[in-house]
């Protein structure tokens, strides 16, 4: 139906104007300073550059190497994954919705805590190696493990989400039809899922694509993905021009793997018979539901829980015992590894993260607003686009700050407010993915009742969706939060070194040898991600409830 | 008539097909208009083109003799209720019907004695604190009712306002309606596709089809002389055909054969319907007849006549001279309930 015509255009116009210039000014313009001064000479550009980086020795091997761990990654993500989703869709168990949360407290984790908790399960001296001797951080296992494990949440709560709101009737209506119950679930169900499975697949492979934390601290000299050899090159070798044809790379592929996503996605939208989820799990019955669920729980106890446990076991193990010095040493700056005492590092990395989230919601909520309406042919790309940060390398972003953003009008070099920016990016697609299912799922009809009952658009807006809306809201600010304080890829960059952020603190403690500076990093993560856990923790008690609110909406957050 | 409501040649195409094809309609003050039609003949069209739902594509809509083009439609003063009423979820019932009250900035007090006043008027005393969700369809047209008519719209529009509640409900409310809409004096304009609700809530019926009005008359008139073959089929007639008034005599030579008519109807080639009440059963006639089907309607049956020329008839008749399927009866007809359609 057509309505609203020139002025309805106009007013989308003017919400897109603010998300558009801050991704102008503060994603596009520093990547195409640093790429540009890579591949610009003497006021020409080299393309010639670009061939020669491509064609070098090692940079083949990089690139092969981002790639197949990336599928390898995938593939075990969702082979842990799918049981889960099923599991969590469609059977009933005491303690599921606590369990609902916890799978996805590693998502949020900062990639940085991922790697430092596997590193204290995996590699030397850790639990493993104590015990038996094991080592797997010299292999590539480690880094598919914890690829696993921060991307186990991705598919088990899009596929899952989707999986729980199928109407279990249409497969019943296939079984009384006569099919069996494998055929059933062949024919009926998993034509329903396949798109969502592809979606989440894609989503994992993007992550993993794009891995710098993780593979910064499990990959050691041997492993490298694009996104870290970028950063080797930015920042150890200056070799601008190679991590700018590397930076391009890795945006072109990135952009394809989105376009890809987006079409899955709305094919997935389409013609579904979706239900209240509420009503769709039952109790498991049966040696196979039992032994999915039983499996489901092993893999959350062994995958996701014990690196964690092993994180606090070992911030907490002093001198063969147990005791609190490494949280007391972060109180100090005796190691010299700091300006600032790390403990301070916290209230920097709580005050940025607020900033970001606020930066966050204002940008994506505009957004959101403006792409609510469908079908409008100039938004629909805007959607993708908004996606394109977190596929971005992080370091090409922060080291584009830099050089970017230097000079008078926008000098900002200095200024504290360039971190919150920085994090605000990968903060917004965040944002509007939680609030554009929401918003979407308002009926039109609402809004036209006020205006009938004489509440102007803007009254309508604030009457209307933002009660709807308001538990979204509070999702994605949690969600833009958590991303914001995890945020390591940028930060490294342009944090002052007297005012490093959580993750930056334990790359850097990280960095350094010593018993003391390994405890301390361990404590400053388990920091980490008890503050993450509790703002996830407080989002999932808000959920059902959201629920209700969104009617027809998906709920579930689809990345 | 200088009506409350005025519009004049409105079109509205969706696309290639036209919603509203060059629509005239007048509301007078107090008067309360139904449209009536089959689903996708323009009706909610129309009431969204007058709220400014939706844009008019050519015509004029006067309110109260102003022309509304781009008056928005917060700003027109007219009440809508919608078709599945749209009450704001998160809000109980007072604050629904309170909403319309708080945007024009009514203070506190003054909405919520008028809310108590609402809502005791659509019978639902008490019923502010009540989430809407736990209510009742009937109890929640009640409070779209209310809420619409809350901030005193000049018109108040609605949208197949019985469309969803039982034949029992809706009986009962199409008579509070009407009393209601008396006793206020409240200016009417509601589309349904059903044609009891509309000849029983209406001081005037308009009939469209396909964007455009084919009829518009009170109740009566419209009832006992619809305009063409399609408002008698969308009536429920189904003895529509062509036929031929002869010149010497009123009768006109129809499928089924000679057919009484009105005297001083003209002659010529003509469309005619045959109310059922004017087919006659007789021991001898003209015509014959094998009855397919009995239908049962409360205080008579309508049977259906498979005659031995011409299409399936049907007819009205008392319950205790109902003839068994299967049986063979001879045909008469009533000139008074044969009309001729003059729109054809």
């Amino acid at each position: 139906m057509r309505r609203g015509g020139r002025r309805g255009v106009a007013v989308r116009l003017a919400l897109l104007a603010v998300p558009l210039a801050f991704f102008a000014l503060f994603f596009a313009y520093p990547v195409a300073a640093i790429t540009g001064r890579g591949l610009r000479a003497d006021g020409a550009w080299q393309l010639s550059r670009a061939l020669d980086v491509l064609t070098a020795p090692g940079i083949g091997d990089v690139l092969w190497f981002t790639l197949w761990q990336a599928a390898a990654s995938t593939a075990l993500t969702l082979a842990l994954g799918l049981p889960g989703a099923y599991v969590f869709a469609r059977l009933d168990f005491p303690g599921k919705r606590l369990l609902h949360a916890v799978v996805t407290v590693p998502f949020v984790l900062p990639t940085v805590v991922t790697g430092a908790a596997f590193l204290a399960l995996l590699g030397r001296g850790g639990l493993l190696d104590e015990r038996w001797g094991i080592r797997l951080d010299d292999g590539v296992w480690a880094i598919l493990l914890a690829h696993a494990f921060f991307n186990y949440a991705v598919v088990v709560r899009t596929v899952g989400g989707l999986w729980a709101q199928l109407d279990p009737r249409q497969e019943e209506a296939a079984r009384v039809l006569g099919a069996g119950r494998f055929a059933a679930w062949r024919r009926v169900t998993l034509p329903a899922l396949a798109p969502s499975v592809a979606a989440a697949g894609l989503l994992v492979f993007l992550f993993t694509f794009t891995s710098f934390g993780v593979i910064q601290i499990l990959g050691g000299p041997r492993y490298a993905t694009l996104e870290v050899e970028i950063y080797r090159r930015t920042a150890q070798l200056l070799d601008l021009p190679t991590a700018a044809v590397l930076t391009l790379l890795q945006l072109a592929l990135v952009a394809a793997l989105l376009g890809a996503h987006a079409l899955i996605t709305r094919r997935a939208e389409s013609a579904l018979a979706l239900t209240d989820p509420a009503g769709n799990a039952a109790r498991p019955r049966g040696g196979a539901q039992w032994a999915l669920l039983g499996g489901t729980l092993a893999v959350i106890a062994l995958l996701l829980l014990l690196p964690l446990a092993v994180l606090v076991e070992r911030s907490l193990s002093v001198d063969g015992g147990y005791g609190l010095a490494h949280y007391r040493a972060l109180a100090g700056t005796e190691s010299g590894t700091f300006v600032v005492a790390p403990w301070e590092a916290i209230g920097t990395s709580l005050r940025y993260a607020a900033v970001a989230t606020a930066i966050a919601l204002a940008v994506g909520g505009l957004a959101a607003a403006a792409l609510t309406r469908r079908a409008a042919r100039f938004t629909r790309g805007f959607d993708a686009l908004l996606m394109l940060p977190l596929g971005t390398s992080a370091v090409t972003v922060g080291f584009g700050f830099l050089i970017a953003l230097d000079e008078p009008p926008l000098d900002l070099r200095s200024s504290w407010i360039l971190v919150p920016l920085a994090q605000a990016l990968v903060g917004v697609p965040f944002v509007v993915r939680v609030l554009l299912p929401v918003l979407r799922a308002v009926d039109e009809r609402l809004r036209e009742a006020a205006a009938v009952l004489g509440a102007s658009p803007l009254r309508a807006w604030r009457e209307v969706d933002l009660p709807l809306v308001r538990r979204a809201l509070l999702v994605a600010a949690g969600f833009a939060f958590a991303v914001s304080l995890g945020e390591f890829g940028a930060t490294v960059f342009i944090a002052r070194a007297d005012a490093p952020t959580l993750p930056v603190a334990v790359a850097r403690l990280l960095g350094r040898a010593g018993e003391l500076n390994y405890g301390q990093a361990m404590a400053l993560s388990t920091v980490l991600m008890l503050v993450c856990a509790l703002t996830l923790l407080a989002l999932e008690s808000l959920r059902p409830a959201a629920w209700r609110g969104g009617r027809g909406g998906r709920g579930e957050w689809v990345v | 008539m200088s009506g409350l409501l005025t519009l004049s040649a409105v079109s509205v195409a969706y696309g290639e097909r036209a919603a509203l094809d060059a629509v005239d309609l007048a509301v007078a003050e107090h008067e309360t208009v139904c449209v009536l039609g089959p689903s996708g003949s323009g009706k909610s069209t129309l009431l969204r083109a007058v709220a400014g739902l939706t844009p008019v594509d050519a015509g004029t809509v006067l309110l109260d003799g102003r022309d509304q083009a781009g008056v928005p439609t917060h700003r027109r003063g007219v009440g809508l209720m919608f078709q599945d009423h749209q009450l704001f979820p998160q809000r109980d019932v007072g604050g629904n019907i309170a909403f319309g009250l708080r945007v024009r900035g009514v203070a506190r007090a003054e909405a919520r004695r008028r809310v108590a006043e609402l809502l005791d008027l659509v019978g639902l005393p008490g019923a502010e604190r009540r989430a809407v969700s736990a209510l009742s369809g009937g109890e929640q047209q009640r409070v779209a009712l209310a809420r619409a008519l809350a901030p005193r719209p000049r018109l108040l529009m609605l949208d197949e306002p019985l469309g969803q509640l039982d034949r029992d409900l809706r009986e009962r409310l199409v008579v509070e309606l009407r009393q209601l809409f008396r006793a206020l004096g409240t200016t009417v304009l509601a589309v349904t596709h059903d044609q009891g609700e509309a000849f029983a809530l209406a001081d005037r019926v308009v009939v469209m089809r396909e964007g455009r009005v084919a009829q518009s008359g009170t109740p009566v008139e419209v009832w006992r002389r619809p305009a063409d073959a399609f408002v008698a089929r969308f009536l429920g007639f189904r003895n529509v055909a062509e036929a031929t008034v002869r010149a010497a005599e009123p009768v006109a030579d129809t499928p089924w054969g000679p057919v009484p008519v009105a005297p001083g109807t003209p002659r010529g080639r003509r469309r005619l319907l045959i109310r059922p009440s004017g087919v006659r059963l007789a021991a001898e006639g003209a015509a014959r007849a094998v009855v397919r089907g009995r239908t049962f309607r409360g205080d008579h049956v309508l049977l259906l006549l498979e005659p031995e020329r011409g299409p399936a008839l049907e007819a009205a008749c008392a319950l205790v001279d109902a003839p068994a399927e299967g049986a063979k009866v001879g045909l008469a007809f009533d000139a008074a309930d044969v009309v001729t359609l003059p729109g054809d």
